[in-house]
């Protein structure tokens, strides 16, 4: 049973925030009016963390792009009172819409502040409402929503692997995006296969997990940026 | 409706040639309230419910639009409703616990008070349910709790824990009043089928007498490991958490101490209320008021020690995401709210209720006031500083509520009051046949007791 996970190698991300945009697309996360946004009612799966480090003059922002960190002990899915968050056998935290009755505890729950909120009705202006992603379904208000590692897109590789009577490959099923940084940044396959591209950039001495004293086990992985040895 | 069926038409007519059960003329008074309305109780009920509808507006529009008309926000998922949740919970241990405990401990002095304790818990129980519910982004789909509940959910252990309360407190309710629906249907004059129905036969022999006081006595018993649980659980919601300042395993007893707490002090506003307006001074003296406002005294040495203790260790313990949280209640955003909740828990109750001169009722009511508004933001403290402060560094939130929560909030009290009020125009909220009882035994019961107590001095 293969363990979805991902690498980011931070060397390498420029936070351009290709990934964030490709993501609100496939998945159709709404948009979020400037007036709203303000009032802190933004709905982002992969968004950009600025961590400032030191102190001036020494003062840098480490910029991270964090998707749902996929937990292999998550806390969100214990709180919920009706079962509408779970984890399935490849390791990946679900959100069923239908049954969430919006009670916000995984979002309180999540230590990572990973799970967003339907405040209002989904609204895509104009044109959007015509570039909706078919494959995704669009959440009503009222829900919490959160990544899905790009389900659809693992659901439409296994039926294609299935129909070429070939099992899946590496690099046939990849989240949005992974598969538009243009860095080539992001990593992701199969944690549980040891000779796939991610799992051994995880085994990386650079890999690092975030708030890794919790317990949690997510299974987004970052390699952190190191000294600059002129090289590479 | 069931006149055909003679048994049961013999059983009647037995019942109705009884002879009425014998009402004390010195308690006339307790029974004026339900037999005579005057026209102010129209009008605060108007007032009220005037206030009620304002809340049901405010509600449609929630509804309508979605939980973006509140001030709720990204990471702070949770306000004022849920404050409101944990406060009204809280308010709930007044009647049950408090009684169940004074009716153990036969306190004689508890005869006139416990009826309008455990009314409170009842009625309170709904509100601290509504707010649940007010707090839901889907409440058309609340009964997927039933449907497909998770047993690992902290909220789901609220929801049994509540419901068994709200069972228990009930049946704890009803069964001391059994003897004055009793009274009523003999005497009221009016809604006799309906009081017939609720008094079950009771005809005042020694026998029911008997029953009654054993299940009493049960019900007090199971109702204060049930009352305990409901707020302990109730904290849990925060606790099992891994975020700052709400992991604490303090959190259990430090809830039941504030419940009990904010309990009593409901009490004695609505016992201050209830001698003034049904003019009952003769009932609910200010010996009850000196006594529960030791009992609160107690509670608020209490509830300050836990605090104490609460917020020592995390600034001792010196965790840099506990001290985030520390901070923004003691010198930051939160400080206003933190230091009022000080001031009105324990510097304001504390030194009136400290000297006996000023523990009178106007003394103990004032205490009380207190207490409600530094117990909602004791709640209002737990609950946003953590959210407002998340471990990794996304901007932070910051919270006020919207008009919509407030005209929320403000409905849910006057529909309290009113769902209160109403209770008193159709029973007794004193208990009349406990009185009487207090009156034909209580004394020698106690002076039995005390002499119980001492050396034997004749052979």
């Amino acid at each position: 049973m293969p363990r979805w996970g991902m690498v980011i190698d931070l060397a390498k991300c420029t936070a351009c925030q290709a990934c964030v945009v490709a993501c609100q697309s496939e998945n159709n996360v709404p948009c979020v009016e400037p007036s709203e946004a303000a009032r802190g009612r933004i709905l982002a799966w992969l968004s950009i963390l600025a961590e400032p480090e030191g102190e001036y003059p020494a003062f840098r922002l480490r910029l991270l792009p964090v998707p749902c960190v996929h937990c292999d002990e998550p806390p969100c899915i214990r709180v919920c009172p009706v079962g509408a968050t779970d984890i399935n056998a490849e390791g990946t935290v679900r959100q069923t819409f239908a049954r969430c009755i919006g009670c916000r505890y995984c979002t309180n729950a999540c230590p990572y502040t990973r799970r967003g909120f339907n405040w209002y009705r989904p609204e895509f202006p104009g044109d959007l409402n015509q570039a909706l992603n078919p494959d995704v379904s669009v959440r009503p208000k009222g829900v919490v929503e959160k990544c899905t590692l790009c389900h659809h897109r693992l659901q439409r590789a296994k039926e294609i692997a299935r129909a070429e009577n070939r099992p899946l490959a590496e690099g046939d099923y990849l989240p949005a995006c992974v598969e538009v940084c243009p860095a080539g940044a992001m990593y992701f396959g199969d944690l549980a296969d040891e000779t796939s591209a991610v799992s051994r950039q995880a085994r990386s001495p650079r890999a690092f997990r975030l708030l890794e004293e919790l317990g949690t086990k997510p299974k987004v992985i970052y390699l952190a940026k190191g000294e600059w040895h002129g090289g590479e | 409706m069931a006149s055909s069926a003679i048994p049961n038409l013999s059983a009647r007519i037995e019942e109705d040639s009884r002879p009425l059960l014998p009402m004390a003329p010195e308690d006339e008074a307790l029974l004026r309230p339900i037999t005579a309305t005057r026209p102010s109780f129209y009008y605060l009920a108007m007032a009220l419910l005037g206030i009620t509808s304002f809340g049901l507006i405010a509600w449609s529009i929630q509804l309508r639009y979605g939980l973006g008309t509140t001030g709720m926000n990204v990471p702070v998922y949770w306000g004022v409703y849920i404050t409101n949740f944990v406060f009204f919970i809280g308010i709930s241990h007044a009647g049950t616990l408090i009684s169940a405990i004074l009716r153990l401990c036969h306190a004689e002095w508890r005869r006139s008070i416990t009826r309008a304790a455990e009314v409170i818990t009842v009625l309170v129980l709904f509100f601290g349910v509504g707010s649940i519910i007010m707090d839901l982004g889907r409440p058309d789909r609340m009964l997927n709790v039933l449907r497909t509940p998770n047993f690992r959910s902290p909220l789901l252990w609220d929801v049994c824990s509540i419901s068994v309360y709200l069972a228990a407190s009930t049946l704890y309710l009803y069964l001391p009043l059994i003897p004055d629906i009793a009274l009523l249907r003999d005497h009221a004059g009016r809604f006799h089928r309906f009081y017939r129905a609720l008094a079950l036969g009771w005809s005042g022999t020694e026998r029911q007498k008997k029953i009654l006081n054993r299940a009493i006595a049960v019900m007090a018993v199971v109702v204060i490991p049930i009352a305990v649980s409901v707020h302990t659980v109730v904290s849990w919601v925060f606790a099992m958490t891994v975020q700052p300042m709400w992991h604490s395993a303090i959190f259990g007893p430090y809830f039941v101490v504030g419940a009990i707490f904010s309990g009593i002090a409901a009490i004695i506003i609505a016992m201050a209320l209830i001698r003034r307006i049904y003019f009952l001074d003769a009932y609910l003296k200010p010996v009850h008021f000196n006594n529960l406002g030791l009992l609160l005294l107690v509670m608020a040495l209490l509830w300050f020690y836990f605090t104490f203790a609460e917020y020592l260790t995390t600034f001792y313990g010196n965790d840099p995401t506990h001290l985030v949280v520390f901070y923004s209640k003691l010198t930051g955003r939160y400080a206003p709210a933190f230091w009022t909740m000080l001031v009105t828990c324990f510097v304001i109750p504390v030194s009136i209720l400290a000297r006996a001169r000023t523990r009178t009722v106007t003394g103990t009511v004032i205490a009380s006031i207190s207490i409600q508004i530094g117990m909602w933001l004791e709640r209002f403290t737990i609950v946003v500083p953590t959210l407002s402060e998340p471990r990794l560094p996304w901007p932070k939130g910051a919270y006020l509520p919207t008009l919509i929560e407030i005209v929320i909030t403000l409905a849910f009290c006057a529909t309290f009051i009113f769902l209160y009020m109403l209770f008193t125009r159709f029973f007794p909220i004193v208990s009349i046949w406990e009185v009487q009882e207090g009156r034909e035994h209580g004394i020698s019961e106690v002076t039995e007791r005390v002499n119980s107590y001492m050396p034997a001095t004749h052979s």
